[in-house]
């Protein structure tokens, strides 16, 4: 159990002197010193002076070196990036130091569909089975469908050249797939009339279904507003990615129920689509009242840095509580797994940080990452701590740093 | 005006010394601040800067300071100097990052020290306008890193619709060079395909450059070789100390290859990025060469892997002389923010001072510029960054910006 810390539970108000007590991974309870009842025999850790808050949801990242889709084709549903991610990655371990317990991890964006995501938890894994969240990959939905607009996918042939043509080839694969899936329901459990299998149509079955949530990595407002009328056509469920003119079309995307997780980023531009970038879009949806996440796009930007996106955007207007609202309970609900993290509430995943500080100051570090009881991140253990400030040891040798599109360097 | 800069290189000592200073009309304004950090003495506390035709005249505390009448004030929690970003490629980089506005490196050749930063350098570039509005108001900028010799760099203000000796503060301040296998990886079959090609290119280059500048000086009489050479009369510069040689190095490897080629040529070096600069201390101090540092958030890979974000505090406990810098990014975001940069040094072993020193005097000290800016002083330009708190801080916003008394941004973000 961890007493003394200022608590923030994200699913209700700040306790200024807390209990939280966690047993075998979950969490029993959070409240105030003195109206916490505490198991016999349980751990103390005392944390006064520290701020305890649940551990981060990155619902937009490329750790693990990982890929997904190669450019044989614009569209790659069966591709799926928990086949290439290494789980011993050294931006695994920085992300950790940055106080990121559930990361989606995606292909790139160079496609109009890139592949299948990866829901994880960084637990201390040596594999990817360790920090999948789904049970087994074979049976379970264990991520979300990457997919994107704009300039990135584009290309040429068997790239969209322009975006009304990447538009129409997207269409016609969900017709494809509403077809595919109408003849798997009529065959029933008749195997003599199931159509051939087909992994790809397979995939995008479930996008259908709404059991597999797709990931729209999407910048300009026409674009996001084209992703908003394929969501719309199809029905499948969706979360813009991204999002850098959302400040453009903040009602237009409230109106739809679609939620966004934005980039905050230092600078506008690095390309064309990206000119009108900016961080007040995060109030322009709050505003609205459209559902706000953040995410790191690692590496465009540094997961040991994620929490100053929750800074840079109540410098530009939005509010303290739906900025830290954005880096946990938003990116649980994108992810579906709002019932399990995202808050400290009894019963969910023993998933939190202890920061020297107020999470929204500069001046604050990620003290510990647990994840499921588990401490995974201390910066006083010196082999951890080089995760978190950089020096030799703290990186890949050889790793570069790509731009998270498929066949782009 | 514009004229002057097209001249041979002695007319660009004239810009250097801007003999001719525009009469800053409407730049009367005093700033007002509960907090003013001069960088020439401890803090303020309700302290007032005075500037009158784009000059600061006084400096001090509101009870001793009069503010002449008719002239304008502005108030603020904090207030600093203006910014200083040691080393960038804004201007001639732009934001839509398309080949029409990305002039930093030419991939022809791999050394072309006659490139002026002036002739590519757009005033109107809308990252000069973004780092403007985030509080910096001098920026030494140019040609970037990746070539053996990419080019020129100059110190401007970063205001105004065109160059000119207003906004221009060093028209031709370093030459931009690096070492390491980022420089094999651009130039290919055009430049050299290791390290220690790319270093002996660069010694033929300084070789030749020597004994260019024994011919030029050599007696009327003696007319072989008097043809002029664009590229060997900047290396003669170089050599004579005239201009900083500015080498991107960030390995340990590139850092003592840098300082080597120093010792057996004599040249000013400024060592930029040296992300290894932690693991070679005693070298880069012995040396007394100081370091552009790398942006503190620099991503860890590829020939920066060690970069720590506590060797700011390092270089400053060994006593090296450095700045912070925004540095060259190759995608988004298309810079970065010094400010930033210089905030997370302060969580990671800086004060807040010293941090702030990093991007304003120690960054003009470097770059050759502190006659004009980098403290709040009388006689200095009256360059100023009002800030509604801590200037460090996420939360906090830039709500006013001064060029030399001009208010350039007045709205907070």
């Amino acid at each position: 159990m961890f007493r003394g810390a200022r608590i923030i539970p994200i699913s209700g108000p700040v306790i200024e002197r807390g209990v939280l007590v966690i047993q075998r991974g979950r969490i029993v309870s959070v409240g105030a010193e003195g109206q916490v009842q505490v198991p016999a025999g349980a751990q103390t850790h005392d944390v006064s002076g520290r701020t305890i808050m649940p551990g981060l949801v990155d619902t937009h990242s490329h750790v693990g070196g990982g890929d997904g889709g190669d450019r044989t084709a614009a569209l790659h549903p069966a591709a799926r990036i928990l086949d290439a991610i290494d789980a011993r990655a050294a931006n695994i371990q920085r992300a950790q130091a940055g106080g990121v317990t559930t990361v989606n991890v995606m292909p790139g964006s160079g496609l109009l569909m890139s592949g299948q995501t990866a829901y994880l938890k960084l637990r201390d894994g040596r594999t990817i089975n360790e920090l999948l969240i789904c049970a087994d990959p074979q049976r379970d939905i264990c991520g979300g469908m990457k997919m994107a607009n704009g300039t990135n996918p584009r290309g040429a042939a068997p790239l969209p050249g322009t975006r009304a043509r990447a538009a129409s080839m997207v269409r016609e694969r969900f017709v494809k797939a509403q077809e595919y899936r109408a003849k798997v329901r009529a065959a029933g459990s008749d195997s003599s009339k199931r159509p051939p299998r087909d992994l790809e149509l397979e995939a995008l079955a479930e996008v259908l279904d709404g059991r597999r949530m797709v990931h729209f990595h999407t910048h300009v407002h026409t674009d996001i507003l084209t992703a908003i009328r394929l969501k719309q056509e199809f029905g499948f469920r969706m979360v813009l990615q991204h999002v850098s003119e959302g400040w453009k079309v903040a009602d237009e995307i409230a109106r739809a129920g679609v939620p966004a997780s934005i980039i905050v980023i230092d600078a506008p531009g690095g390309k064309v689509e990206a000119i009108d970038n900016s961080p007040i879009t995060g109030a322009a949806l709050e505003k609205a009242g459209a559902l706000v996440g953040f995410h790191t796009d690692d590496g465009i930007t540094d997961s040991r840095f994620f929490l100053r996106s929750a800074g840079l955007a109540v410098r530009a207007g939005m509010s303290p509580d739906k900025a830290l609202y954005g880096m946990t309970m938003a990116g649980a609900r994108m992810l579906d797994l709002d019932r399990r993290v995202g808050s400290l509430d009894a019963g969910k995943d023993a998933d939190f940080i202890i920061l020297s500080g107020d999470p929204l100051s500069v001046y604050s570090h990620v003290l510990q990452t647990w994840v499921e009881g588990v401490k995974v991140f201390d910066r006083s253990n010196v082999d951890d701590r080089k995760f978190a400030v950089g020096g030799v040891g703290a990186s890949d040798p050889g790793m570069h740093v790509h731009h998270a599109m498929e066949g782009h360097h | 005006m514009r004229g002057v800069m097209f001249h041979a290189a002695h007319a660009v000592a004239v810009l250097l010394g801007s003999a001719a200073v525009a009469t800053s009309a409407g730049a009367q304004v005093a700033v007002r601040g509960e907090t003013v950090y001069t960088m020439a003495g401890a803090p303020l506390r309700d302290g007032v800067v005075v500037i009158r035709d784009g000059k600061i005249v006084e400096v001090g505390p509101a009870a001793s300071v009069r503010i002449p009448a008719g002239f304008r004030v502005l108030t603020a929690r904090v207030v600093t100097p203006g910014l200083v970003d040691a080393h960038s490629v804004v201007g001639l980089s732009g934001a839509l990052n398309v080949p029409d506005d990305q002039d930093q490196l030419e991939r022809s050749a791999p050394i072309l020290p006659d490139l002026r930063a002036y002739d590519a350098y757009n005033p109107r570039e809308t990252l000069v306008e973004y780092l403007r509005t985030m509080g910096v108001t001098t920026l030494h900028t140019g040609h970037g890193p990746g070539a053996l010799v990419s080019g020129q760099t100059m110190v401007v203000k970063t205001w105004g619709d065109v160059l000119s000796p207003a906004n221009i503060v060093d028209s031709t301040a370093m030459l931009a060079m690096t070492l390491g296998p980022q420089v094999a990886q651009i130039y290919g079959a055009r430049g050299p395909g290791t390290r220690s090609r790319g270093v002996a290119m660069l010694r033929e280059q300084f070789v030749k450059a020597q004994e260019y500048a024994r011919q030029r000086a050599a007696p009327p009489g003696d007319t072989t070789a008097r043809v002029r050479d664009l590229g060997m009369e900047t290396l003669s510069r170089v050599l004579a100390g005239e201009i900083p040689a500015m080498i991107t190095a960030f390995g340990a490897t590139e850092i003592l290859a840098a300082l080597r080629l120093q010792r057996e040529f004599g040249f000013k070096l400024v060592l930029d990025g040296a992300s290894d600069a932690h693991l070679v201390l005693d070298e880069v101090k012995r040396s007394g060469v100081p370091v552009i540092l790398h942006p503190t958030m620099v991503r860890p890979s590829g020939v920066a892997a060690n970069a720590s974000v506590e060797t700011a505090a390092k270089l400053r406990e060994a006593g090296i002389p450095f700045a912070l810098q925004s540095g060259f990014e190759g995608y988004v975001p298309k810079t970065r923010v010094v400010l930033w940069e210089a905030a997370i040094a302060a969580a990671n072993g800086l004060t807040m001072e010293q941090a702030l020193a990093t991007v304003t005097l120690d960054a003009a000290r470097l770059i050759g510029a502190d006659r004009r800016v980098g403290s709040l002083a009388r006689g200095k330009d009256g360059d100023v960054v009002l800030f509604n708190g801590d200037p460090l801080e996420y939360r906090t916003q830039v709500c006013g910006v001064i060029i030399e008394g001009r208010v350039v941004s007045e709205q907070c973000r």
